[in-house]
């Protein structure tokens, strides 16, 4: 078994239709939802984690292309402006998996993309705005 | 045996001066002894890297053909309102200014994107600024508005003058309420969900010299990642507030007013900050040097986390109304730790200030003494002292008639 965190991007065609219960279906994954929404012009996404075999986590995969949906891995999606961060700490009790964590007895910052579920309660929260969404 | 300023010069002069960070100087007071270590050591270097709202740049951009008189105007740079109460051609820009069509808590939580703060980080960066001014006109200015590109290096003069920085100790912020907040000390989770703090703690200049027995007006410094003076006391300088026995102050306490010349600044020791729900500022860095004449300096340098405390401030109802107490106190050392415990429970904490690059301001004005670059400087004045009556006080309100 293995476990995936994958964002979801559905095009505004799509937004009605029960996909992700084909996953179950077709491939017998179980998915988690860590995040989702529809945005202002009414494309739809979605963040899950999904479970299943190696082959099974590749054929969802496919099928969600293959359906038009768009499919990144999520570790692309919360990145840290390295310049940008003077290494504070003000993201750190808003984390909510330990993504954010501080590295002692330096008291650096440190980011671990694995750990991060993409809720975005550090983007605004950090006063220099050094993390940034990337689609 | 004491050592004068001038001596430690003559030292810095031929490079072989002594110099060591507020951190460092623990180790070697822990391993010699006070008097041994301030025989040893000339110089101690501080530093800080946080949040400070009261800052702000001025500037004199020339004058413009023909002439406009935008003192009494309006004058926005990248669309942030400078202050244009002075002469022709001189601005203010504040570090908490933003946008007159910011939505600013609208929406709350607001977001405060870009302001005086972020302004004043562009500057430095060497990007150019738009101006936009609009005068009444007059026989000697003719001009009524101007719409034109600036950039740093052709100003007369650009200053980072402000008037409150490098605060000795500060709250550690608290939300006893049961709904999140938004504040100056960072977003506060609901019944002590966190717990903020902002200091450099044993790194931080005025917890070094407590007594300001060192620093004073025309202290030369560490400033925005060049040299500026520590120019008079802060405001809402408060150095009579109760102290520990190591003469620390156990609440905020005394400021200072800095400036120095923006041209010689760097952008990533100047940075815009935006906080969420509250505003826009600017982080500053600061660093001071402290002159090792005594021994008795040399203990107040040698301070450690674990002997300098924060007042626990809840922010949803003390901080905003102005309402006396506290939730108790706690040291930086149990703050750094990561959590620390308020009414019996274990509270997760963070700081706004940023230690590690506190740490790094200190190795860097040590490197400007040790290689000569940097003199220190015979403080011209005194900061009123923890005994000189000089204190913060309140607003008396009157009614207006």
């Amino acid at each position: 078994m293995t476990s995936k965190r994958i964002v979801l991007h559905f095009p505004q065609r799509l937004v009605n239709q029960p996909i992700v219960s084909d996953l179950v279906r077709r491939y017998g994954l179980e998915f988690s939802i860590l995040k989702a929404y529809v945005t202002p012009d009414e494309e739809g996404l979605l963040v899950l984690e999904i479970t299943g075999t190696q082959q099974a986590c590749e054929q969802g995969q496919e099928y969600l292309a293959s359906v038009g949906v768009s499919v990144q891995p999520l570790s692309q999606d919360v990145l840290r402006n390295d310049e940008r961060c003077t290494h504070c700490g003000a993201c750190i009790p808003l984390c909510p998996t330990g993504a954010l964590s501080v590295v002692r007895p330096e008291m650096t910052i440190k980011f671990d993309n694995e750990k991060c579920i993409a809720c975005e309660l550090c983007i605004k929260a950090c006063p220099t705005r050094a993390m940034e969404l990337h689609f | 045996m004491p050592k004068t300023i001038q001596e430690i010069n003559e030292r810095i002069s031929k490079g072989n001066a002594v110099v060591l960070t507020a951190e460092e100087i623990i180790d070697l007071v822990d391993e010699k002894g006070v008097d041994k270590a301030a025989e040893e050591v000339d110089v101690v270097t501080t530093g800080t890297f946080g949040p400070m709202c009261s800052s702000g740049a001025y500037i004199n951009t020339g004058h413009a053909n023909p002439r406009i008189k935008m003192g009494g105007g309006k004058v926005t740079l990248n669309d942030i309102p400078a202050h244009a109460g002075l002469a022709a051609v001189d601005l203010y820009i504040g570090a908490t200014a933003i946008p007159d069509d910011d939505p600013r808590n609208k929406n709350y939580p607001g977001e405060f994107s870009y302001g005086g703060g972020h302004l004043i980080h562009d500057l430095v960066a060497g990007e150019d600024i738009r101006l936009v001014a609009t005068a009444y006109g007059t026989d000697c200015y003719p001009r009524k508005k101007l719409e034109t590109l600036i950039n740093i290096k052709d100003l007369n003069e650009a200053v980072l003058f402000n008037p409150r920085n490098a605060y000795q100790n500060y709250n550690c912020a608290v939300n006893a309420s049961g709904k999140a907040i938004y504040t100056y000390m960072g977003t506060l989770k609901a019944n002590l969900g966190n717990a903020n703090y902002c200091s450099a703690g044993q790194l931080s200049p005025l917890l070094n010299d407590p007594l300001y027995k060192t620093i004073g007006i025309g202290t030369r410094i560490f400033l925005g990642g060049g040299r500026g003076y520590v120019v008079w006391q802060g405001t809402q300088h408060d150095p009579g507030v109760a102290r520990a026995d190591n003469g620390t102050p156990l609440a905020p306490a005394g400021t200072l007013a800095v400036m120095g010349d923006l041209k010689q600044m760097k952008p990533e020791w100047l940075v815009g900050a935006s906080f969420q729900g509250y505003g826009a500022t600017l982080t500053v860095s600061l660093g001071i040097p402290i002159p090792i004449l005594n021994a008795d300096i040399c203990r107040h340098v040698a301070v450690k986390d674990e002997d300098l405390y924060a007042p626990i401030i809840d922010y949803s109802d003390s901080y905003p109304n102005c309402k006396p107490g506290s939730l108790g106190k706690v040291s930086y050392a149990e703050l750094k730790s990561g959590s620390i415990t308020v009414n019996g429970r274990e509270v997760p904490t963070a700081s706004l200030s940023s230690y590690s690059k506190a740490k790094e301001i200190a190795g860097i004005l040590k490197g400007w003494i040790k290689e000569g670059s940097f003199l220190l400087t015979e403080p011209l004045g005194a900061l009123p002292g923890a005994d000189s009556g000089y204190a913060f006080t309140s607003l008396p309100m009157r009614e207006i008639e």
